[in-house]
């Protein structure tokens, strides 16, 4: 029998109902990863993929529709009852979310939210949560983790507070861990060391990781694999190394293109995207990149491309016009 | 190039709590006319701060703001309110910064209407043509309301209000932080044709040095409120001589999975500016530090043409 994969996401769609008609957040998405693993997702604003992420977690706003099929380990989660969902959060699946501030309970102390986690979950005493508690700040690299156990989120700085979500997320060792935009809400000197904690546990607890960002830098040196998403659906997908020295999609290489170089000369005009994202509540029967596409015609614009490997080179694009021909 | 702006031993104290917090430490810059001067730092090093503190929309505690031989520091209301006409401001979020209940041909003509411009086919003039200058139709947008556009098209409506009266210098705060990678592309280029068609000297802050990069002839580097390094752009991506522009260069993810992203290279995070170290502010994460960066506060002097460092061990020497 073939390995299954720890998490496979077939045809996974997302509509959310708005007053212009229902929106399509994610288009019949296809992903899978195995365990140990990390899954880069790549997009800009409102391109789907938190949504996506939301859709594993099951998670979505209640109103949202969700279609396709979501296994992980061997079970379908649309189906999981409410509270084998709530046992698998945490122990199995766990996720850390852009926003420190946010994702913390402001009027308990950073000790209670550990200690509450690794009770519940793990079925420890007080004193032994609360000695797990101090370690898992230290494993992330908290100093003085004892004094921290006392404080409030507020007391701490974004960075700190970041590394206590990823402390929490970790806590009861997880199979998979959802890290969303982990970083975007920090500075550049603090996301370097972010970045370094969660690839470092990653490998450490053989854990799979989902990362999701809109920066390519970020997965570059991080991932085993990315995905690219567009307008809600994954436009390519491939090994990191094999994404980075031969884009197929022409959306990939203009993000790549868009970023400023470090060795380019100043002033040196940046290669834009013209125009801006689909409205997802305009479902175009074409490719949803074709109006800001140098290489559309015709063809894209009448008949949306399907996610394929063409050439077997396990490298799968969605593109009329791929860019560069061969392996 | 002749001077346009020089700041000179500006300071820039807030009171929190009883406490005094020092924003802005003792900085001096000039700024060129039709240059653009990348200010980098990250949260909570001063930067906005100095930004608005130019512009005296945060009014400095001490030192001077040379304007085109004016000093702006001095200046009576009425006086810095005629002076601001060739002075502006465009903000980091260009959704917040824009009236949600007014429509963007208002929203542009405002400054004009401040101006005195009273004649109204001129101000409508003047509103299209800028418009049309900074990406936007005329016909199409001028009668809708902000939350009808997206966040770069709001940016491009902010760069139009800032550009109206046609300044002759302006601060960018942040102009791009707040958009999508792809749009992102899009503004620092309107940024780049709006200074050569307008023959504008830019502030341009950022905490991002790729993106101030692309954009600066000359790039000030801030780390909790003092200056750590001025130089040329391409100096301090060859050369550079703080620890801490290294730190920050270092930190940058680049696009290319064969370099290994650098690990361990930054200790902690910044100290409170409430209670900043003694001597070198950055001396607490610094590799180099030693006694003589907590005692001595160390001046900015000149290690290469045009190069400037504040620090006890640069990287490079003279």
């Amino acid at each position: 029998m073939a390995t299954r994969p720890l998490l496979s996401i077939e045809g996974v769609g997302v509509t959310l109902p708005t007053p212009r008609g229902p929106l399509v957040a994610v288009d019949k998405v296809d992903l899978t990863l195995e365990a140990g693993c990390t899954l880069g997702i790549v997009g800009e604003s409102g391109c789907g993929k938190t949504m996506l992420s939301r859709a594993v977690l099951q998670l979505l706003p209640k109103r949202a529709r969700l279609s396709g099929r979501v296994t992980f380990d061997g079970r379908d989660l649309a189906r999981l009852p409410a509270e084998e969902l709530r046992r698998l959060r945490g122990p199995e699946l766990a996720v850390v979310f852009q926003d420190p501030m946010t994702s913390l309970n402001p009027v308990l102390t950073i000790g209670t939210q550990l200690v509450e986690t690794l009770q519940a979950h793990l079925g420890l005493d007080t004193a032994a949560a609360s000695r797990r508690a101090a370690e898992l700040l230290a494993e992330v690299g908290i100093p003085a983790p004892d004094q921290r156990l006392r404080q409030y989120p507020h007391q701490l700085s974004g960075g700190m507070r970041q590394r206590v979500a990823i402390a929490i997320a970790l806590s009861c060792e997880p199979k998979l861990l959802i890290a969303d935009e982990p970083t975007t809400a920090l500075d550049v000197t603090v996301q370097a060391q972010i970045l370094d904690l969660l690839a470092r546990e990653q490998r450490r607890r053989r854990m799979a990781m989902i990362l999701i960002t809109h920066d390519l830098g970020v997965v570059a040196g991080r991932t085993d694999e990315v995905a690219v998403m567009y307008a809600g659906r994954v436009v390519e997908r491939a090994p990191t190394p094999q994404l980075f020295t031969n884009m197929r999609m022409p959306y990939t290489a203009a993000l790549l293109a868009a970023i400023p170089k470090l060795d380019s000369p100043p002033h040196t005009a940046l290669p834009a995207i013209a125009g801006r994202p689909p409205d997802a509540t305009r479902p175009m029967p074409g490719c949803s990149f074709a109006p800001r596409c140098k290489y559309a015609d015709g063809r894209c614009q009448d008949a949306k491309p399907p996610l394929v490997d063409p050439e077997q080179a396990g490298a799968l694009y969605a593109c009329w016009h791929p860019l560069g021909r061969g392996p | 190039m002749s001077e346009l702006l020089s700041i000179d031993g500006l300071n820039v104290e807030y009171h929190v709590e009883g406490r005094v917090l020092s924003a802005v430490a003792n900085v001096s810059l000039s700024i060129g006319k039709g240059e653009t001067l990348g200010l980098v730092g990250e949260s909570g090093c001063g930067k906005s701060t100095l930004g608005r503190a130019v512009l005296q929309l945060r009014p400095p505690t001490s030192g001077k703001v040379r304007f085109d031989n004016i000093e702006l520091t001095t200046l009576d209301g009425e006086a810095m309110r005629l002076m601001r006409r060739r002075l502006q401001l465009i903000f980091q979020d260009p959704i917040a910064s824009l009236n949600p209940r007014r429509c963007v041909g208002d929203i542009i003509a405002e400054p004009l209407i401040i101006a005195g411009v009273k004649d109204k086919a001129e101000r409508e003039k003047r509103v299209r043509e800028v418009m049309l200058a900074v990406g936007l139709d005329p016909d199409n947008a001028m009668g809708r309301l902000p939350h009808e556009f997206s966040g770069g098209q709001c940016q491009r409506i902010s760069i139009a209000r800032a550009l109206i009266l046609e300044p002759e210098f302006v601060v960018c705060d942040e102009p791009v932080s707040a958009l999508d990678v792809s749009i992102r592309a899009q503004i620092l280029n309107l940024l780049e044709e709006m200074k050569r068609r307008y023959g504008l000297t830019l502030l341009f802050i950022a905490h991002d040095l790729a993106v101030v990069k692309a954009v600066s002839d000359r790039i000030a580097v801030m780390y909790l409120g003092r200056l750590c390094e001025v130089a040329p752009t391409a100096r301090i991506f060859a050369k550079p001589a703080h620890p801490y522009t290294a730190l920050l260069l270092e930190a940058i993810p680049v696009p290319d999975p064969t370099v290994r992203p650098a690990s361990n290279l930054a200790t902690g995070e910044p100290p409170s500016p409430l209670d900043p170290p003694s001597g070198c502010r950055f001396r607490t994460r610094c590799p180099r530090a030693d006694k003589t960066c907590a005692d001595l506060v160390p001046e900015l002097r000149a290690v290469a043409p045009g190069q400037f460092v504040a620090c006890h061990h640069p990287l490079t020497e003279g």
